[in-house]
């Protein structure tokens, strides 16, 4: 590795791809390490903010305008509607996991293992 | 003229459309069923009659090009396939026979199945018969023959075991269906070998590309392809027309209906196997092993069943006998370079034959459901119009001047002798004695002879006589067809016509052969100057194997019971231990290793997240490290990409 | 300047984030997953995402979070400081999601063909930009997520209503 370059350290695609890729880990270990179903669902969110992040650094960092002028901010527009569907997915997994709160008083995804042999 | 031509596709077209008719809208009334069939039937006999006369208006031209009406049906990867009509004088011929008959006898059977229960599926089936063996007559290839010759086997089939409730009527339906099925399959292999040759089943195309290329080896191979293909075409003709080794269904389809039996036996399936070989003539032709061996199975043929037929008592068998010795004369016909004979005595053995068949039918009923000659005797006086046609009947078939019979097996024993097969003649010359006798046998026992008291016959309805009495008339007047200067062979014939005069010294023999059978019966069964069974118990022996028609249904049962079950068993043997073997080998380690890996199942899907996420890694760094993408990082993306 | 500004947002949500995953009180990681948003929305303006930061801190900081904290309300049971456990294999988790990352990782810094530009675009995702993309391009998607959140709403609000028994 070059360490001469050092010096021009900038802020670059790259550096925000990383920021996601860890955001998108730390979202992964808890999808699957935790127990409680909120947890879960918190996780998922910070996955998707990875992916909006990686979204914005594309659009950003690599729209051509000579190429596809009319496409400017198609990035920010995929982001838009992540969020959108995110936003929905919070509310139907949450009303989810209050329906089956109710139903089984709890919210521990170990005890749901019927999908098993 | 030739508009009329276009139309010929109605005349298979009618039947079918009553037999649709019939199956879906108007089975529940007899009455319009039968109605709707006979019209159909009607309108395509007054339709095939137009057909002949135009044929015969225009004489020379339509034998010279034969009118032909082709519509593309499939056309797949080279595979190209027209349905379509033609109209030559062969067509002809057989177009009026089919319908005549098939008239006659749906008329016939008016009265004959009266009170039946089946009767609209009894009419729906007539008509799919008499449909498809005119699409079959009307066929432009190979193909469309195939597929309503199959049609006719069907048919048959399902008008054999028409009173299914009988099981030897079901055991003889099954037995017609599969020994057909033995000849059909050598047909199917014989038509792709065609194809693959030739690169058409078009029966035009064909002959222009036997004609030209024959000498050309590289399109025909050898002689020796033309003759393996004419083989393999040959047995669905030996199949379907009865010849010797496959003849057995024809005797036990007896147990159809006997308007059926004269259907089959007369216009439609049997003769379709000698149409074939007329229409696919161009092919034997060229081949003289295939038509040696053709003159041969006919020959054999026509004398090994008419022997059997003289030890028979069934009178519906003895004729069934008769029809295999007469198809057996219609094959060596062809087989010696008679066509026109052949055509002729098809056409000539179709009236005479389905007037004896209804004939018997009429006798039958008389008798309620008799069919042994000797519960017979002494109809004559009580059945004159059914005595007289049936008369008229046997005479045609010894071959008595002037009946239609007569004018047929002349020219055929004629030209077996003049093209130099003397030992086809002398079989046919002996045939034609036989024939004379044990039609006279079964003549003079069930018309002449003591009256049977507990019979209370009367004659049959008009239904049943008015058919009789028009076939009577054809069998008289149809072998006149041979006189006149454009007389059939003009019309139908291969190669060159030259007009060939009856040759009165040769007819005269087989006359003579004729009156010698008749005389024989004539004296053992009316005047007793030799008893019949004084000879039985002479030829214990011969009387014995004719009697059981020679054991060849023993041998084949035989065959099957020891030669074919024995390599079943081994078949079976292999098919339990090897094939089922795999099979349950592969069976079991699917079951064990679904027995391990269900354990992996644990419910829990973030353990499933898990392993498919492990799973992209592992990948992953398979690809990249198979790319070879470990080797070097990019400096300047490790420290921010863009400047 | 900016890049300072980068690497302090850019680590206070890696932070939260890892607070969001590690904390055992469920409360907290609520807390946490809110603070991680705002992280992220701060990275938006600096891509000169102005809109989507606003919209990321509307409805991430402002909408989800605190629903998820009203969701843990209505479920929590027992002991608040041990509400979030992890499960019995989270150490083989926890070795998926790093190799997970290192692959990512080496992908992004192995890729040496980014097509980045020279200049990048320096223009600024305004809402009248979105906006008009969202009413000419993307008319169609946008209608149907229109109607995909009045579903989800009515599914929520049946789904957490519960069906009454039916007599």
């Amino acid at each position: 590795m070059n360490l001469s370059n050092l010096g021009n350290l900038s802020v670059g695609l790259s550096t925000y791809l990383l920021v996601a890729a860890m955001l998108f880990c730390l979202g992964l270990y808890g999808v699957f390490a935790k127990r409680n179903m909120i947890a879960i669902l918190m996780s998922i969110e910070l996955m998707l903010n990875a992916v909006n992040i990686n979204f914005v650094a594309f659009n950003r960092f690599l729209w051509n305008q000579k190429i596809d002028v009319h496409y400017v901010l198609t990035g920010h527009v995929s982001a838009l509607f992540v969020i959108i569907v995110a936003a929905s997915e919070v509310a139907v997994g949450l009303a989810l996991i209050i329906a089956v709160y109710r139903n089984r008083k709890s919210t521990n995804v170990d005890e749901f293992n019927w999908l098993k042999w | 003229m030739h508009d009329l031509f276009q139309w010929a596709w109605l005349i298979p077209a009618l039947p079918f459309l009553s037999f649709l008719l019939i199956a879906f809208v108007t089975k529940r009334s007899k009455g319009l069923s039968s109605t709707i069939s006979i019209l159909a039937i009607l309108t395509s006999l007054g339709l095939a009659i137009a057909i002949a006369l135009s044929i015969i208006r225009a004489g020379e031209e339509i034998v010279e090009h034969p009118a032909i009406v082709n519509v593309n049906w499939l056309n797949i990867f080279g595979l190209n396939i027209d349905f379509g009509t033609i109209i030559d004088p062969l067509s002809g011929m057989m177009l009026f026979v089919v319908t005549l008959v098939a008239s006659m006898v749906q008329i016939y059977s008016l009265g004959y199945m009266h009170g039946d229960k089946g009767w609209s599926r009894y009419y729906a089936y007539q008509s799919l018969f008499a449909g498809s063996m005119l699409g079959m007559v009307l066929a432009t290839n190979l193909l469309q023959l195939y597929i309503f010759w199959e049609l006719v086997g069907l048919c048959s089939y399902l008008l054999i075991g028409f009173w299914y409730f009988k099981v030897s009527a079901r055991e003889a339906a099954k037995k017609a269906f599969m020994t057909t099925r033995v000849g059909d399959f050598g047909l199917l292999l014989g038509m792709i070998f065609l194809y693959n040759k030739f690169g058409t089943l078009d029966f035009a195309a064909l002959a222009a590309a036997l004609n030209t290329n024959f000498a050309n080896v590289a399109v025909v191979g050898t002689v020796g392809y033309v003759t393996v293909m004419a083989f393999l075409i040959f047995m669905g003709p030996v199949g379907k027309s009865g010849q010797f080794p496959l003849h057995v269904w024809l005797p036990d389809a007896m147990e159809g209906p006997t308007p059926v039996s004269a259907l089959i036996h007369a216009a439609t399936m049997v003769v379709a196997g000698v149409y074939l070989v007329a229409r696919m003539y161009f092919l034997f032709d060229a081949s003289p092993a295939a038509l040696q061996f053709i003159g041969g199975i006919g020959a054999f043929t026509a004398i090994f069943a008419a022997s059997i037929a003289i030890a028979q008592n069934d009178i519906k068998r003895i004729l069934a006998y008769s029809t295999l010795s007469q198809l057996g004369y219609m094959m060596f016909a062809l087989g010696v370079g008679s066509f026109s004979g052949s055509m002729f005595h098809l056409m000539t053995h179709a009236f005479f034959k389905a007037l004896m068949f209804l004939g018997a039918g009429s006798v039958i009923l008389a008798v309620h459901h008799k069919q042994d000659i000797w519960d017979m005797g002494g109809l004559w006086k009580k059945m004159p119009i059914t005595g007289w046609t049936f008369f008229i009947g046997v005479m045609a078939i010894s071959g008595m001047p002037p009946f239609a019979g007569f004018f047929s097996k002349d020219e055929i024993l004629a030209n077996a002798l003049q093209n130099g097969h003397p030992i086809i003649y002398a079989v046919g010359l002996f045939t034609a004695f036989l024939t004379a006798f044990y039609m006279c046998r079964l003549f003079f026992v069930v018309f002449m002879g003591p009256e049977k008291s507990e019979n209370h016959t009367h004659e049959s309805p008009w239904s049943m006589t008015i058919p009789l009495i028009i076939l009577a008339f054809f069998s008289v007047v149809g072998g006149w067809a041979a006189l006149p200067e454009h007389n059939f062979a003009f019309f139908v014939h291969f190669g060159e016509f030259e007009h060939e005069a009856i040759n009165w010294t040769l007819a005269g023999i087989s006359v003579i052969a004729g009156l010698l059978g008749i005389g024989l019966a004539y004296a053992i069964y009316v005047k007793k100057l030799i008893s019949a069974e004084s000879i039985v118990t002479r030829f214990p022996r011969v009387y014995k194997v004719l009697r059981n028609k020679y054991y060849v249904d023993e041998l084949y049962l035989w065959i099957i019971h020891n030669v074919m079950d024995g390599f079943s068993k081994v078949l079976y043997w292999f098919d339990i231990f090897v094939v089922d073997g795999i099979i349950n080998g592969i069976a079991l380690i699917t079951r064990g290793s679904a027995k391990t890996l269900r354990l992996t199942s644990t419910g829990q899907v973030q353990t499933y997240a898990m392993v498919f996420f492990f799973a992209v890694v592992v990948l992953f760094m398979a690809f990249a490290i198979g790319e070879g993408q470990l080797t070097a990082l990019n400096p300047l993306a490790t420290l921010g990409g863009v400047k | 300047m900016v890049t300072v500004v980068f690497f302090v947002f850019a680590i206070l949500a890696i932070a939260s984030a890892w607070g969001v995953v590690t904390s055992n009180n469920i409360m907290h990681s609520a807390l946490y997953l809110a603070l991680s948003f705002t992280g992220v929305a701060v990275l938006y303006v600096l891509m000169n995402a102005d809109y989507l930061a606003a919209v990321q801190l509307l409805i991430y900081t402002g909408g989800i979070a605190i629903m998820v904290v009203f969701a843990i309300m209505l479920t929590l049971r027992g002991d608040v400081s041990d509400s979030n456990p992890e499960n019995k294999v989270w150490g083989w988790g926890a070795l998926v999601s790093t190799l997970t990352f290192i692959m990512i990782a080496f992908v992004i810094l192995t890729n040496a063909d980014w097509r980045i530009l020279p200049t990048p675009w320096t223009g600024g995702g305004s809402a009248s930009d979105i906006s008009l993309l969202l009413l000419t391009k993307f008319m169609i998607p946008f209608e149907a997520a229109a109607v995909l959140l009045t579903v989800a709403l009515v599914g929520a609000i049946v789904l957490a209503k519960g069906v009454k028994v039916s007599k």
